[in-house]
Parts: structure tokens; sequence; C-alpha cells
């Protein structure tokens, strides 16, 4: 495991990743040890199939749309890079990165980048707004058959007048974060990975 | 009413054992019968002046077994009683009402034989109570959560017993010096002795109060496994300090030995439970011309596993677990559904009938002449196990707490610390020590200390978590945009998790998978099973397919406006159903397993009961037999797949078209129209009664909720 990792990984990627994604050293060759465990086809890049092979990501509610929010526009494979980009939302916030923001251009596990990626997984069309529709459709996957569509219907109008300000029925990305200001998401929305 | 009854049961089974002859009599049954002579001393035998006996009673031939029988008897008689007695079960836990019924029958025999009643032997509770319960936790175990967990439970289990041990020994060693006239002949090593065998948290007890509880699953995991686990160390720890006292001096090798054992006894029960449960298996894969005797070698192999490691002198209890783990799998793939029923249900039953004999056996082992009392002792003892508790969980947790992601909280410490619970272990290890001066005040402190967490501890935990829960919920509740967003964000957190491989620990997994699969699989399961898991997994990426095509449709377009605003029931009831519908994740919300009945058969009544209840409505619908069968398959389908798999696994037919069968709305449902015409009625009637429609549906569904 840890040879394959260190032949196939050069020095100047770790830089380059660490860079843009703020992951230590470790943690990026870990990743890409579990990068490669995933690639099945072994040719550096992964597909679809290789992500629905997860078992719990299989059974996973939001297991198609986390899936798709690893791939760029319309292509159908991820590479490494991409791979650690879309992980780097997830990286907790440290203290002392706060202070250092002002200067660099916003990390990419910022506040508002991590609530950026949640709201794109209802946005699927990239409007940047979430109509009823995507709202719903959201929803039902997340609640299961138990309610009738009236219901998921009345929940999803609560939901959008709740957050609407300019009454154009839909949430636009300034009123989902207003919605959530009083939601932790730097703590929920952080995964801690190991050094 | 139901009070009166359990209370003259209770009355009646002890009476009839009071009554039953004490087995230290000489049984002359064989004496020729034309003597003629009634025996006063015990033989009941009608005796004729005839050669031949109409009738006679011999009660000495049957003794042992209707003895037993008996005390089974009146074990299972108390637990349906305590089920019917209202509101009790609410208020006490089981098993404090199991010790009372013990003390209860106690009382009565020793006032009418004036002797001691039969006490809990430690042979008979070690080789013959114990093993069921185990084998029943270790074979329902949730496996992925305990192995995800391990570091943690290992962590309190080794270190937190060492830990309480320790400090508790130590301490009362310090008091027993300080009290020098009382307790002065109360060496170290007694005292570490004494410590080792109360400091054990046990797992019976332990169980058998938080399956009231309904804790969350990682939380019981974390304690039952601790429970669990520990047993090596308390074993080892006691054997060491038992043997340390017989010898006349103890050196450090002799502690680094004692350190090396712990090793031994841990590692050495894996391996044969290990063993065992993959001959099981493989015994498993040609029971099918023989199909009725297939469970019996699952109790067969798991009771030989726990035989041997106690024969060899390591820990029959992870033994036993390994086994249970190790063949569960290749079991159930391999024997019939029926035979799996069997397995469950039999395990369920003997570690009920266990569970309640030793609770009982307990409170009438209390009953004795052999007490001896030292305020100083007993109440430190009490106070000593625990502070050490409280702050070995505190401690230990502190530092684990860095290297989890889902961190125990501090209600989890809490109940883990207050949930410590002592039972029968402790009681049957302190009747296993050498006869000194001081055991029978160790026997009464031993005592004591059972009854008291039992009691104090077991019944007021659930008030006090409640107390708990309540104060962490006075800020203002949630919007529901809220609930939602962050139900979305924390499943996604899960599924980013998985495709990172959390911690490692995945590597582990997916290389034992694949070893699985290559190998083991292919030689412990039956050629025609092993294609089944590919099937299923084909089967659930047409229905996700299926879902997908499904959702990509438009969707109902509501002729209603969408801004009215919502009446306080119904926000009521959105938050309702949302809590009780929204996915579940991560596990630190779906409830633990009960140890009384299977999932299954729950909500299948559960569902059986909703459907009678709106049947008994009235409202506008029609539902025929085949309804009735469609939708308690349907939900026995998805029930019985998985907890979180609620969508994928329904039969497509049934549920896709009419996503709106379980919720039973009060539309005029003729099941099998088409989708179209089905719109049609239910637009139309909406345009009649807008809010009469919705309120009887919320109502309606909430009331389907609450069935679930």
């Amino acid at each position: 495991m840890g040879s394959r990792a260190s032949t196939l990984l050069r020095e100047e990627e770790i830089e380059e990743i660490k860079k843009e994604t703020g992951f230590s050293h470790s943690q990026i060759t870990r990743l890409y040890s579990r990068f490669t465990s995933l690639d099945k086809g072994e040719n550096g890049t992964l597909s679809r199939e290789d992500f629905q092979r997860i078992p719990e990501l299989a059974i996973n509610p939001l297991g198609d749309r986390i899936i798709n929010a690893f791939f760029p526009e319309g292509e159908d494979q991820v590479n490494f890079r991409g791979f650690m980009r879309t992980l780097a939302h997830f990286r907790p916030i440290e203290d002392n990165e706060k202070n250092k923001n002002a200067v660099v251009s916003e990390p990419l596990n910022s506040r508002t980048n991590k609530l950026l990626f949640a709201f794109r997984l209802y946005d699927l069309d990239r409007d940047d707004k979430i109509s009823r529709d995507e709202l719903l459709q959201v929803l039902r996957m997340m609640v299961g058959v138990n309610i009738s569509d009236e219901q998921l219907g009345s929940i999803a109008d609560r939901t959008i007048q709740e957050a609407d300000t300019n009454g154009d029925n839909s949430i636009s990305f300034n009123e989902f974060i207003k919605v959530l200001e009083k939601v932790d998401v730097e703590q929920k929305m952080s995964i801690r990975f190991l050094h | 009413m139901a009070a009166i009854w359990t209370l003259s049961f209770y009355l009646v089974w002890p009476a009839c054992l009071a009554l039953t002859p004490p087995a230290e009599l000489p049984h002359p049954h064989n004496l020729p019968p034309e003597l003629g002579l009634n025996r006063s001393d015990g033989s009941l035998s009608v005796d004729l002046p005839l050669a031949l006996r109409v009738f006679s009673v011999d009660y000495h031939h049957v003794q042992a077994p209707f003895e037993i029988v008996l005390w089974i008897m009146l074990a299972s008689l108390a637990k349906l009683g305590f089920h019917w007695s209202g509101r009790v079960p609410a208020v006490v836990p089981e098993s404090c009402l199991l010790i009372m019924v013990g003390l209860l029958v106690g009382g009565v025999i020793y006032g009418v034989r004036h002797s001691a009643p039969p006490t809990l032997s430690a042979d008979a509770f070690f080789l013959f109570l114990l093993p069921p319960i185990v084998l029943d936790a270790g074979y329902f175990l949730p496996g992925r959560l305990f192995f995800e967990n391990l570091g943690t439970i290992l962590w309190y289990a080794v270190l937190g017993t060492l830990w309480n041990v320790l400090g508790i020994g130590l301490s009362l060693y310090g008091v027993c010096l300080l009290a020098p006239d009382s307790l002065g002949d109360l060496s170290l090593l007694h005292c570490l002795l004494f410590g080792s065998l109360i400091a054990a948290v046990d797992p019976v007890a332990v169980l058998s109060v938080f399956q009231e509880m309904h804790v969350n699953d990682q939380l019981h995991i974390l304690v039952f496994g601790e429970s669990l686990l520990n047993d090596a160390v308390t074993v080892v720890l006691y054997k060491l300090f038992e043997s340390f006292l017989r010898l006349p001096s103890v050196s450090g090798l002799d502690v680094f030995l004692g350190g090396c054992r712990v090793v031994v006894v841990g590692l050495g029960g894996l391996f044969v439970g290990l063993f065992f449960g993959l001959v099981a298996a493989l015994t498993s894969r040609f029971t099918s011309r023989a199909q009725v005797i297939a469970p019996l070698f699952v109790f067969l192999y798991s009771y030989l596993s726990y035989l041997t490691s106690e024969m060899l002198h390591l820990s029959g209890i992870m033994a036993i677990v390994t086994c249970a783990v190790t063949m569960k799998q290749y079991v159930e793939a391999n024997v019939s559904e029926r035979s799996n029923t069997s397995i469950q249900y039999f395990l369920k039953m003997w570690s009920s009938v266990s569970e309640t004999l030793i609770f009982i056996f307990l409170g009438v082992s209390t009953i004795q002449d052999v007490h001896m009392w030292s305020w100083p002792f007993v109440c430190s003892t009490l106070l000593l196990c625990l502070v050490w508790r409280a702050s070995g969980v505190l401690l230990l947790t502190a530092v684990v707490n860095k290297l989890r992601r889902n961190t125990v909280t501090f209600r989890d410490q809490f109940i883990i610390a207050y949930g410590g619970l002592r039972g029968a272990i402790c009681f049957s290890l302190v009747f296993l020590i050498d006869d000194f001066p001081k055991k029978r005040l160790f026997i009464t402190t031993t005592i004591v200390v059972i009854l008291f967490t039992v009691f104090v501890q077991g019944m007021t935990i659930k008030p006090l978590v409640e107390l708990l829960d309540v104060k962490r919920k006075k800020r203002a509740l949630p919007t529901v945009s809220e609930e939602i967003h962050s139900r979305l964000i924390d499943h996604l957190l899960a599924g980013i998790e998985d495709v990172v491989g959390y911690w490692g620990q995945h590597y582990w997994k997916d290389k034992f998978e694949q070893f699985n699969r290559k190998y083991l699989r292919r030689f412990l399961i039956r050629e025609d099973n092993q294609a089944s898991s590919s099937i299923l997994r084909v089967y659930q990426e047409l229905e996700r397919r299926e879902q997908r095509g499904d959702e990509e449709a438009p969707s109902i377009v509501d002729p209603r406006s969408h801004s009215r605003p919502l009446l306080p029931e119904e926000m009521d009831s959105i938050r309702r159903i949302l809590s009780r519908n929204l996915q579940n994740f991560n596990n630190k919300q779906t409830p633990a397993y009960s140890r009384h009945t299977l999932h299954q058969d729950a909500n299948r009544d559960r569902v059986r009961k909703s459907l009678h209840r709106h049947q008994s409505l009235g409202e506008r619908y029609t539902f025929t037999q085949v309804e009735e069968a469609e939708f308690s398959g349907s939900h026995r389908a998805r029930k019985g797949l998985s907890r979180s798999h609620t969508v994928c696994s329904i039969s497509p037919l049934a549920v896709l078209q009419e996503p709106s069968v379980p919720a039973a709305s009060a539309r005029t449902t003729i099941l099998t129209s088409s989708p179209a015409a089905r719109e049609e009625q239910s637009a139309a009637q909406h345009q009649t009664s807008v809010g009469g429609a919705t309120k009887k549906q919320l109502s309606f569904v909430l009331e389907n909720e609450k069935q679930q």
C-alpha cells in the first residue's frame, strides 16, 4: 500500500494539492491510497461505477447526488485532483486560518463554500435557485414513501416560505445562507481527516 | 385486577416450593411397601396393607427435574405477571421486580423450612445460566457498529476495568487501614481481589436495564461491548489475585506474567470462538437434507466453544461471542428461512429464561445465614464504586474523544458511568473465593452493591436521563428548513465519510471482504446460495434506476395556491412526520434492538393494527383483500430488509405506482386503476374540499405514523 502510493504520486503534485486544498502531506498520501483502492480499473481516474461500488453509499438516500458532486460538469471521470478538490470542502476550519483569509481568496472549506456545496445538491440545473420541484425531489429521496405527495408538497411550501424573502417562490443561495445562519455548519460539515 | 392476579401467583408458587421436601433427606422409596409404615420424614407414599399399591406418590424419583421445572415456571410466570401488571413496568425495571420476587420466595422458603433456601451455585451460573444470554447477545450484535467502535470499546473495557480494579482495591485497603479494629485482618491482596470482582460491569444487568431505556445504537454498543470484553480482564485479575493469595510471596515476575495472562486469555478465547464458528459454518453447509436439526448445530457449537475455553481457563464469554459473530453470516445464508427463525426464537427464549432465573436466584440467595455486616466497609465500597467509575469514564472519554468523529457526549458519558451495573457475575465470583475469616463480609457487601446498583441505579437512570434531555431541549424548536437542510447535510457527510473510507478501517474491511468473498464464502456457503447476494444487488440497482427515472418525471402539478399559511396543527404534524420519516443515518438515532421481540414481527403487528384502525374510520375508500395482502406484504418486505433501506426495497409494482398506499389517503381508491385516472380523481377532490381533506389526511397520516 505504501510503496505504490508514493511512486505514482509525485512530490510536485502533492505540493500543488496542498496549496489548493490545505490538506497535509500525510493526509494527501492516505487519501491517495484510498483513491487507488477505489480505482478498480487502475487508470488513475474514478468513474461513477467505482463510487457506486461503495456499499454504504448505495443505500444513502442522496448517494447519487453525492457521487455527481465529484464529477465536473458533463464529465464521467474524475482524477485525483478533482477528488481532493471535492473533499477539501469538508476539511475542518482551523482557527489560525480564519485570520489568513483576508488576503488569500476564499479557501475551499470556508463556510460559504461548504454551504454552496450543499446548495448544489438541491440545485441540479445550476440556475442558482432551488425551485419547488427540485426541493420536492430531494425531500422525496429523504423521507421515503410513507408520505403522500400532498404532504410533501406542503412541507416543501413551508420550507420555501420560511426562506423566501423576495417572493419568487424559490430559494436563492443568499436566502439559503440566511436560513442556516443558526446552524453550526462548520462543525456539521467537517470530517476529521486522520493525520 | 391484574395486580391481584400477579400477587396471588407470587404467593402460590413459593408455597409450592417451600412444601417440596428438602433434598438432603434420605430416599426411602425403595423400602418394601408391605411394612405399611407411614414415614413422617418426607416419603409421601400412601401405604396400604396390601402387596400392591393402587395409588402412590413417588416424589424423590422426579425430584431434581421437578424442582428445576418449578423454578423455571416461577421465573416465567413472574415475567408474565410483570408485563401484565399495568403501570409498573414503566417505573421499575424488570430486573428489580424479579429480584424482589426472588426475595419474597427466599423469605417464604426460609420461613417455612427454617433453613437457608437454595443458593445460586457458581457452577450452575457459569455453566448453564450465563452462556445463553451471552450467545443471544453475540448473535444479534450489530457487527458493523461493533467493529467501528472496537477501539473505544477496548479502551473502556481494558483500561477502564484496570482503573476501577486498582482504584477500588487500593482505596478499600486505605479504608481498612483507617479502621484497624474491625477491618484490620484484610490484607492488600484481599482488597485487590475484592476490587477485581466488584469492579466488573455485568452484561446481564446492563442489557436488562438498557433495553427499557431505548438508547441509541452507538451508546448501547459501547456499554454492552465494554461489559462483554471486560470479562477477560476481570477473570484474569480475579484468578491472578487469588493465586497470589495462595503464594507465599509475590514478585514482580508474577505481576508481569499476570499481564501476559490477560492477553493470552483474551486472544485465546477469541481463537477458540473463531475455530468453532468456522466449523459450525462449514457444518451448516451440509444441512440441506436434514433441515430440522440445523438450529441445533448453532447451539451445540457455541456451547462447545464456551466449554472448551472454560476448560482451558480462557475467557468463555469472548469465545462464545466470537463464535456467534463468526458463524452468523454463513449460517444465515445456508439454512432455510424457518431454521433461521427457529434459531432466533430459541435464542431469545433461552436467554430470557436464563436472565429471569438469574435475577430470581439473586433475590433468593440474599436470604441467608452467612451475612456479616460492617458499616464502613459496605458504605465505602458503594461510594468508591460510583466515584471510580465516574472518574474513569470521564478521563477515558476525554482522551478517546480526540480520536473519534462521533464524540461521546456528556449525556452518553453519564449513561455509561451511571449504567455500570453489577450483577450475578460478581455474586458467583465472590462465592468462589477460598474461605477466609472475612469471606462473609465480602459476600454481604457484594450483595448490597448488586442490589444497590440494580435497584437504585436501575430505577433512577431513566428519569435522570430524561431530565438531562429535557434540559438540553429548552432551546427553540428548529424551523422546518433547518431540519430538512440539516438532515441533507448529515446524509451528505455520511456519504463523504463512506467515500473517504473513514479512518482507514475500510482498508482492512475491504481486504477482509475480499478474502471473505474469494475464499470463505465459497468454502462455507452452499453452492446455490452463493449467488443470492449478487441478485440482491442487481435488484437494488434496478430499484434505484426505476426510482431515478420516476423522480425525473414531472411531479404532479398542484392547482392550489402555494402561499396559504399553515395552521399550527399542520405545522406540528409536519414536524412529527419529519422526525419520524427522515431517513436515519449514522446509527445515532435508530433505537437499539429489543431483547424480547424480533424486529420484523413487532412491525408486522403494528402494521396490521394501523390497517384495522383506518378501516374502522369508514371513509370513502375501498379496501379489498388484495390490497391488504399487498400492503402488509410490501411493509414486511420493507422492514425485513434493512432499516434505512425504505425506498429501495419495496416491490416495484405495488408501491412505485401508488406511493400513497401506506399513507392510505381518504381518496376513493380503486387500486387497480391507472395513475392518470387517479390523478383526475384526486384533482377533482381537491377542488371540492381543500382544507377538510388535507386535515383529515394529516390527522390520518398522523395515526399511521403513531402506529409505526
